[in-house]
């Protein structure tokens, strides 16, 4: 039902394009009503030779039908809408016969009917709509079409189009009667980069679809070359996939990284405080749908930093209150923040229930951009690979160019002389910890676009986080960008061999057999802060 | 002076008697109650009489029990050596499906597909038993199991980790990702552990049906045993030599090294044994219990461990059984009557204690018993 509803309002627009003058050939009368009464047969015989012959005017009327809006009264078919009847041909206003019958259209017609449609479309002068028309009848060609596709692909401008034409049409020659034209479909499929046609060509090659040894070999040297031009939209699939998680991964470990890498605070909350952040961006997203809901696709640009605020609010009041009588007990605080993470835990379940909470993607970012047929990337990962970037280009800069990053790294280097030197380190190390719950909190706010948000977002994510940083090494950026990037591809590329589970267990004994060779990660901090 | 300085003659301390005549006493006092006291009110006394002990009681104090040995392995590891593992869930865990084993192949043709494989075999459709299940129908193989995973394991693990001295926060978080890596591997179901559903459905151990009184309260007697044999075995390690080399190298590390000790081999024997401690604590938990299923691997089954031996009082012995007993105890209450809370009381008591109990229960007790004696003078 649903995809009929779309297919009328997608007839409506194209109708709405076309126009009722592009006529190529007539509509008749008499036509029209063969289409719209009579035996289902004829109907569907009347319908493909109207379409055949390419007649623009068809559009239209074959989506009043499908609406049911079509009456057919002594051998004559009006269009019947809000209670006024006009001729289907020249569209004027008509006197509605006493006794006129509603068109009765069983799933056989309208199946007919739609895929009617699309092959009008082919001919349609916006390209979109022909790329669109392709798209639908991909599923649904065969040899009754064929004069159609060879109609369009004659008339089609777009050479890209056209080749997708050719493959369509290919697609139908390759079950034919006739063997010359399995040999030339199957040449021609050879030069098609769609996942469907491999399935198409595996389809053929199955036990006993296709039983002439050359055209057996011609789809296997087509099978070849279609896999080989595959397999690089699914080798580049992996690495995207690789570096989106990677960049999850970068960002969720970003704030471990100032927290543990240059704190020493063992932060088992850290997984908390990007929930925390995740549903600041459930609220800003209700508040946007109730009181806003004109702006509602901005409504993530507001989340960011009301989500970095949050959290940071949140952190700041955990440091002052538990973390900073822990400084110089590791082990205690790694408790002491695990109690913590359970009570946030806790709370969200009260305040929120234990049930996921729905974050919608601002149109905006959902949907892809498709680079090669097999390999489309979604919009929500390439906008969150493109904020992580900026989060690290803003943290790098913050630590390295600012006054605060010159306090945090002299705090962290050597405490007592950086107090010495009149560096307020306690409020130091509050802004620092604030600062890295705030990055938990925008990585809370960015997972919320591509995963789903409740009270475990966290844990998920946790044994992960610390892994990048324990293989980045401690007191680093640049350690957490390589490993951050590097187990999100590594992940991801075991994954193809060998599954979620086992990849995510072959990462981690990974890490235990590299932090064997390098105990302080890649990157290790040389001189005596090392040894602390 | 001579370049080789003549040896001091260093007085060693007296050997420390395992335990004064007071402690024998209470150790006395605790085999009587669990071992005869406890089976006299839950089976003899009858049903109606104020004096008779549940079956509910006896089967919480047994698990109770079970990780009240964990919390000992814990302390020994954590408290004595420094060592702090968020990874001894894995090792209870081990035991608990050694066990698991031997009393699924027990379950024999009583499961509801009456096949000779345990349930979730047939369910899965395979014909045969994996190969790691070949000998599980042996009471004794699976018994040698229950040590010798968790020990080996432990044993590898813990080689490598301590020759490359990986310590502190570090060693923490790796154990908890091993603990993590084999949660996700156990909850596979091509693994032949039952995937998420884990062991269940018991029906027999040594052929004697698991669910009667008598068997509850059998198992009950020897968990205690158990308990109170380890408790006995961990005094005589932490006032060996050994215990005080391990207490060294808590406090100095570097210091223990530079004395001539090697610290990998005695951290390494500690470990080792806290894990088969935990492991033997895990296979005396499941018949009790009725179930085992990856969740007990959970990262967060692992760091409650530490919390127990924390809330008792690190670095005494019977101080991670009581934070064990009160803890586990706490957690039935909340979790009938106010389950909402339990997260809060949790997290709340893994903050109260690291901020204002660093010594636990027993310290307070302690302080508040040497404040007294200050007062009376």
């Amino acid at each position: 039902m649903t995809t009929f509803v779309a297919g009328v309002l997608r007839g409506v627009a194209f109708a709405a394009c076309l126009g009722w003058a592009l006529a190529a050939q007539a509509l008749t009368a008499e036509q029209a009503a063969r289409i719209a009464s009579g035996d289902n047969d004829e109907r569907i015989a009347a319908l493909d030779d109207a379409v055949a012959r390419g007649d623009l005017q068809l559009a239209p009327f074959v989506q009043a039908i499908l609406a049911d809006e079509v009456k057919v009264a002594g051998g004559r078919a009006f269009i019947v809408r809000d209670g006024k009847a006009a001729d289907p041909v020249t569209g004027a206003a008509a006197a509605l016969p006493e006794g006129a019958e509603d068109v009765v259209n069983n799933n056989r017609v309208r199946r007919a009917m739609e895929s009617a449609l699309a092959g009008i479309k082919l001919f349609s002068p916006e390209r979109a709509l022909r790329a669109q028309a392709i798209a639908e009848l991909k599923d649904q060609v065969d040899e009754s079409r064929l004069g159609l596709l060879e109609k369009a692909e004659a008339a089609e401008p777009d050479a890209g189009l056209k080749a997708q034409l050719g493959v369509l049409k290919a697609a139908v020659l390759i079950s034919s009667a006739d063997r010359d034209k399995r040999l030339v479909a199957a040449r021609a499929l050879a030069g098609s980069s769609q996942p469907a046609t491999r399935s198409l060509l595996l389809e053929r090659l199955a036990a006993n679809a296709e039983t002439d040894p050359q055209v057996r070999t011609e789809l296997q040297a087509a099978l070849r070359s279609v896999d080989s031009r595959l397999a690089w939209g699914e080798r580049l699939g992996v690495v995207f996939t690789g570096v989106s998680l990677g960049s999850i991964l970068l960002l969720v470990a970003l704030g471990l990284a100032i927290t543990y890498g240059l704190m020493g605070v063992i932060n088992m909350a850290h997984g908390e405080l990007m929930m925390t952040g995740a549903y600041a961006t459930y609220m800003v997203q209700n508040f946007f749908r109730q009181h806003l809901p004109g702006v509602f696709d901005a409504y993530i640009l507001a989340a960011i930093p009301v989500s970095f605020l949050v959290s940071a609010l949140v952190g700041a009041v955990l440091e002052r209150g538990v973390i900073r009588w822990l400084y110089g007990r590791p082990l205690e605080t790694l408790l002491a923040t695990w109690g913590i993470s359970l009570m946030l835990m806790q709370t969200v379940r009260t305040v929120f229930g234990a049930q996921n909470v729905p974050v919608e993607n601002p149109s905006w970012l959902s949907g892809g951009v498709q680079v090669l047929p097999n390999l489309t990337l979604p919009f929500n990962r390439l906008a969150i690979l493109a904020f992580t970037a900026l989060v690290l280009l803003g943290v790098a800069l913050l630590i390295a160019r600012t006054r605060l990053g010159l306090f945090v790294r002299g705090v962290t280097q050597n405490r007592p002389m950086a107090a010495c030197m009149g560096v307020n380190t306690a409020r130091v190390d509050t802004y620092a910890f604030a600062l890295g719950a705030g990055i938990a909190g925008l990585a809370g706010c960015a997972l919320s676009q591509v995963g789903n948000v409740g009270p475990d977002l966290g844990q998920s994510y946790i044994v992960d986080s610390f892994m990048v940083v324990v293989l980045g090494g401690v007191g680093q950026l640049a350690g957490t960008v390589y490993a951050g990037l590097g187990l999100g591809v590594l992940n991801k590329f075991i994954e193809g061999y060998a599954g979620a589970v086992l990849a995510k267990i072959a990462v981690l004994v990974f890490i235990v057999v590299f932090i064997q060779k390098r105990p302080q990660g890649i990157f290790a901090l040389k001189g005596r802060s090392a040894e602390a | 002076m001579s370049a080789v300085m003549p040896h001091p003659a260093l007085p060693l301390p007296a050997a420390a008697t395992l335990l004064t005549r007071q402690g024998w006493a209470a150790v006395a006092a605790a085999v009587l109650i669990l071992a005869v006291l406890v089976p006299i009110f839950n089976l003899a006394v009858p049903k109606d009489s104020l004096f008779h002990l549940s079956d509910y009681y006896v089967g919480l104090v047994g698990k109770i029990m079970c990780y009240a040995i964990c919390a000992l392995a814990m302390d020994l590891i954590w408290g004595y050596t420094g060592i702090l593992s968020l990874g001894h869930g894995l090792f209870f865990a081990l035991g608990g499906y050694a066990m698991g084993m031997y009393l699924m192949r027990q379950i024999g043709r009583d499961g509801n597909y009456q096949s000779d494989l345990p349930d979730f075999m047939v369910f899965l459709n395979w014909k045969t038993l994996p190969w790691h299940w070949t000998f599980s129908d042996s009471f004794l193989f699976q018994a040698a199991m229950v040590v010798l995973v968790p020990g080996l394991l432990a044993f590898v693990f813990g080689y490598f980790a301590f020759r490359s001295r990986i310590k502190g926060v570090y060693f923490s978080i790796i154990t908890q990702a091993l603990t993590f890596a084999a949660m996700l591997l156990f909850f596979r179901n091509e693994t032949g552990f039952g995937g998420n559903n884990g062991f269940t459905d018991f029906k027999r151990l040594f052929g004697i049906p698991i669910t009667t009184s008598h068997m509850r309260v059998t198992l009950f007697v020897i968990t205690g045993l158990v308990l109170i044999g380890f408790f006995l075995m961990a005094r005589a390690i932490v006032s060996s030599k050994t215990g005080r080399v391990l207490q060294a190298i808590r406090d100095a590390e570097t210091r223990v090294m530079f004395s001539g000790y090697d610290p990998v081999a005695f951290k390494l024997a500690i470990w080792t044994l806290s894990a088969v401690m935990c492991g033997v604590a895990g296979a005396l938990y499941v018949p009790q219990v009725g179930i085992i299923n990856p969740s007990e691997m959970s990262p967060a089954a692992g760091i409650e461990m530490a919390i127990w031996a924390a809330v008792g009082g690190r670095a005494t012995l019977i101080g991670p059984i009581v934070g064990a007993v009160f803890v586990n105890g706490a957690k039935s209450v909340f979790t009938v009557a106010f389950p909402e809370f339990w997260l809060y009381f949790l997290g709340a008591l893994f903050i109260a204690v690291t901020l204002f109990l660093p010594d636990g229960i027993v310290g307070l007790v302690r302080r508040l018993m040497a404040a007294r004696k200050g007062s009376q003078p």
